[in-house]
């Protein structure tokens, strides 16, 4: 699978470069709604070019966030700038910016000719290039034999097409989409993510993406914004976000983990124990951690890094007896839920890498789960 | 057949419903009556529209019938004071007499049709000045806050709570040389004789347009609320100013409203007959006081039932029209 963070221009990674300007500063924005505090002294820069993605659940301010950029909202403190210019006071007429909608708000009175050109037309362009422009854009989101129909003549796909091409004709810096893909099938889904990548690299727009899906978060983006009650809780690749979270909260929000609370009872720079009778026993990290000993904390491991044995493997720590209580068969995986000794149900993913690479562990089995020292993510609370 | 409670429709009902069918199903007048409907082919279904089909037939189609016959028929001293259509001549023949006279009679003196010019243009006048008062307060009441709008609306409809003949005659009082608004002015000193305003045209314009106001806001007011704000964001954010907004996307989604709105007010409008004869001058040419005249004071029904059908089929064109907007409102709502 070819995750955008594996992009070639992306490879240079702008945001590790302090010589980098960013082209959208955010910088200490608050948005309140009477009491209710929807953005709280968010900071974020991000680059050109970049597909940039706030992902997080309902109510967490992305949406918020990004109809300030849009300017449909005022931040109450804070200065958001465009390219080096502050926004404030700037209505959303006037910005360099669009917008796709999550309901696409697409103009049901006019055709789909009429709603991509829509744009253009507000800003004088001469009609012959409206025409040009907007046969275009149709050709490129593969639309072009539905030039005349309304859009209720359209199906939902066809429709996000049409909202994604509104937005693009007008060659914007910055788009920004509100939940995408969040209207259409599973299916349509994952072709459209890889579609929307492409046209993003083709046209080289900056991109802002609210979703609240993170596998979509995943797949499109070169850095996603991990969003909670109003805050960035974590900025980082898809790879940092998944692999080293920050917190508890972006740990369980993105994919799925087993959380093991403990002691820390060895804490060297190189690597660290730690004592936990949820597992029964140590878990040892071969990195070290910036943490007080003695303090209780978390060991998050993911599934997928959890071996599976009916034999005790060879090793002191990050090993547990336990037996399987659940077995779902995904097809290209397995997933078991095994209870340890301590009561704590683990979640185990395996790959089911041969045929009937399942057979072996059964219903109630007595097993052993073990990971390497690598695997486990070493949390706060 | 009986035990397993199915209506001839193929229905599905409830427990409840299936009970009292069962038990229905046990006396012979009801199977007796439902096997002659079916053979009719009559099912439930069809008899619960047919009632209210049948109430129209019988109060809306007959009348109608009865009025296009006396439109067709010659005036005679007696009562009723019109000749009968139809009449047995005797010897097996039945005399059938249509009398187009009437018709006829609506072209050649120019009194009708200046009558209906003339309503038509009050009408039309009215119904624009309605549009032009209505719009904004629709467009304000639909865009207030939900705990005001209801308030709003109320303020709206609250006229309708008193007599409409009551509210005429209270503007008889209002608009009169020694009436309130003409001595609220002279007190002010902002004129020193009276304005006349009573018994003139203006005065049937503030009658209507005061009178059908609600039926152009109540119709904007719906069309205006379920808009989608969102296609307004969707404009500014393509670069249009909110003016501009508002008149390519705000007023051609609002035209089934505009236009569902102005019928309401046009088609009763033009056969007002109250507005003028209380506000407007003893002169003033107006269809429903014309039908009045020909009905009360010269008795001449068959004139007065004449111009009654040619005012109906004048109007026809407009409800037309206001079906199609109607029903081009309900598909777009399956958007």
């Amino acid at each position: 699978m070819a995750t955008p963070s594996s992009r070639p221009e992306l490879k240079i990674q702008p945001w590790n470069d302090p010589q980098a300007v960013p082209y959208i500063s955010i910088e200490r924005v608050t948005k309140k709604f009477g009491d209710f505090v929807a953005v709280n002294d968010v900071s974020l820069k991000i680059y050109k070019k970049e597909l940039f993605c706030l992902l997080g659940g309902s109510g967490c301010g992305k949406t918020t966030l990004l109809r300030m950029l849009a300017g449909f909202e005022e931040p109450t403190s804070g200065k958001i700038l465009i390219d080096g210019v502050d926004m404030a006071g700037i209505p959303p007429y006037e910005r360099p910016v669009n917008m796709m909608f999550q309901s696409y708000a697409l103009f049901p009175h006019m055709t789909v000719e009429q709603n991509v050109a829509f744009g253009l037309k507000q800003d004088r362009v001469p009609k012959a290039e409206i025409a040009t422009r907007v046969a275009d854009m149709l050709a490129l989101v593969k639309l072009a034999q539905f030039a005349k129909r309304k859009p209720h003549q359209l199906s939902g796909g066809q429709r996000q097409r049409v909202a994604l091409a509104r937005s693009l004709v007008k060659r914007p810096k910055l788009l920004l989409l509100d939940e995408p893909l969040g209207a259409l099938d599973k299916k349509l889904r994952e072709h459209t993510q890889f579609e929307l990548v492409n046209l993003q690299e083709q046209l080289g727009v900056t991109f802002v993406v609210v979703t609240h899906d993170q596998e979509e978060a995943m797949t499109l983006s070169s850095r996603i914004g991990v969003m909670n009650l109003g805050e960035i809780v974590q900025v980082g690749t898809p790879k940092d976000i998944y692999e080293y979270p920050s917190s508890k909260f972006v740990a369980e929000f993105i994919g799925n983990v087993n959380m093991f609370q403990g002691r820390m009872i060895e804490d060297l720079p190189d690597r660290v124990r730690i004592e936990s009778p949820e597992l029964g026993g140590t878990i040892f990290v071969d990195h070290g951690v910036s943490s007080a000993p003695d303090v209780l904390l978390w060991a998050a491991v993911r599934p997928e890094k959890i071996n599976i044995s009916i034999e005790k493997p060879d090793q002191a720590d990050n090993v547990a007896h336990g037996v399987v209580k659940e077995i779902a068969y995904m097809g290209d995986m397995s997933i078991y839920l095994v209870q340890l000794d301590s009561g704590k149900v683990v979640r185990v993913t395996q790959p089911n890498a041969y045929r009937h690479a399942d057979d072996l562990i059964t219903w109630d089995q007595s097993v052993y789960v073990h990971w390497h020292p690598s695997s486990p993510v070493v949390l706060g609370e | 057949m009986i035990a397993k409670a199915e209506s001839p429709s193929g229905q599905r009902h409830s427990a409840g419903a299936q009970l009292i069918l069962r038990v229905l199903q046990q006396f012979p007048p009801y199977r007796w009556t439902q096997a002659r409907l079916l053979r009719w082919g009559v099912r439930g279904r069809t008899a619960v529209i047919a009632i209210p089909y049948f109430w129209l037939l019988l109060f809306f189609l007959v009348p109608f019938i009865i009025v296009l016959k006396i439109a067709f028929s010659e005036t005679q001293i007696a009562s009723p004071p019109y000749q009968p259509l139809f009449q047995w001549a005797g010897d097996k023949v039945l005399e059938i007499k249509l009398n187009l006279g009437n018709f006829m009679f609506l072209f050649e003196d120019n009194l009708y049709w200046k009558a209906y010019l003339n309503s038509m243009k009050v009408a039309f006048i009215s119904t624009l000045l309605c549009l032009l008062v209505g719009y904004p307060l629709a467009y304000a009441i639909a865009r207030s806050r939900s705990t005001w709008r209801n308030v709003l609306l109320m303020m709206v409809i609250l006229p309708f709570w008193t007599s409409f003949l009551l509210r005429v005659y209270a503007w008889i009082g209002l608009l009169k040389n020694n009436g309130f608004i003409n001595n609220f002015l002279m007190w002010l000193g902002v004129i020193d004789q009276p304005i006349v305003m009573l018994q003139t045209d203006f005065a049937i314009y503030v009658g209507i347009v005061y009178s059908y106001l609600p039926f152009m806001i109540l119709p904007l007011y719906s069309n205006l609320e379920k808009m989608d704000l969102t296609l307004l964001e969707a404009a500014a954010d393509l670069g249009s100013r909110p003016f501009k907004s508002f008149l390519t996307i705000t007023l051609p989604l609002s035209m089934p409203g505009i236009i569902a709105g102005s019928m309401l007010v046009f088609i009763p409008a033009v056969g007002e007959f109250v507005i003028p004869a209380l506000l407007g001058a003893p002169d003033s040419l107006m269809i429903g006081k014309v039908l009045w005249t020909e009905f009360f004071s010269n008795r001449d029904w068959p004139v007065a039932s004449a111009v009654a059908i040619a005012l109906l089929l004048l109007l026809v064109i407009p409800i037309v029209l206001l079906q199609r907007a109607q029903s081009a409102e309900a598909r777009g709502a399956h958007r």
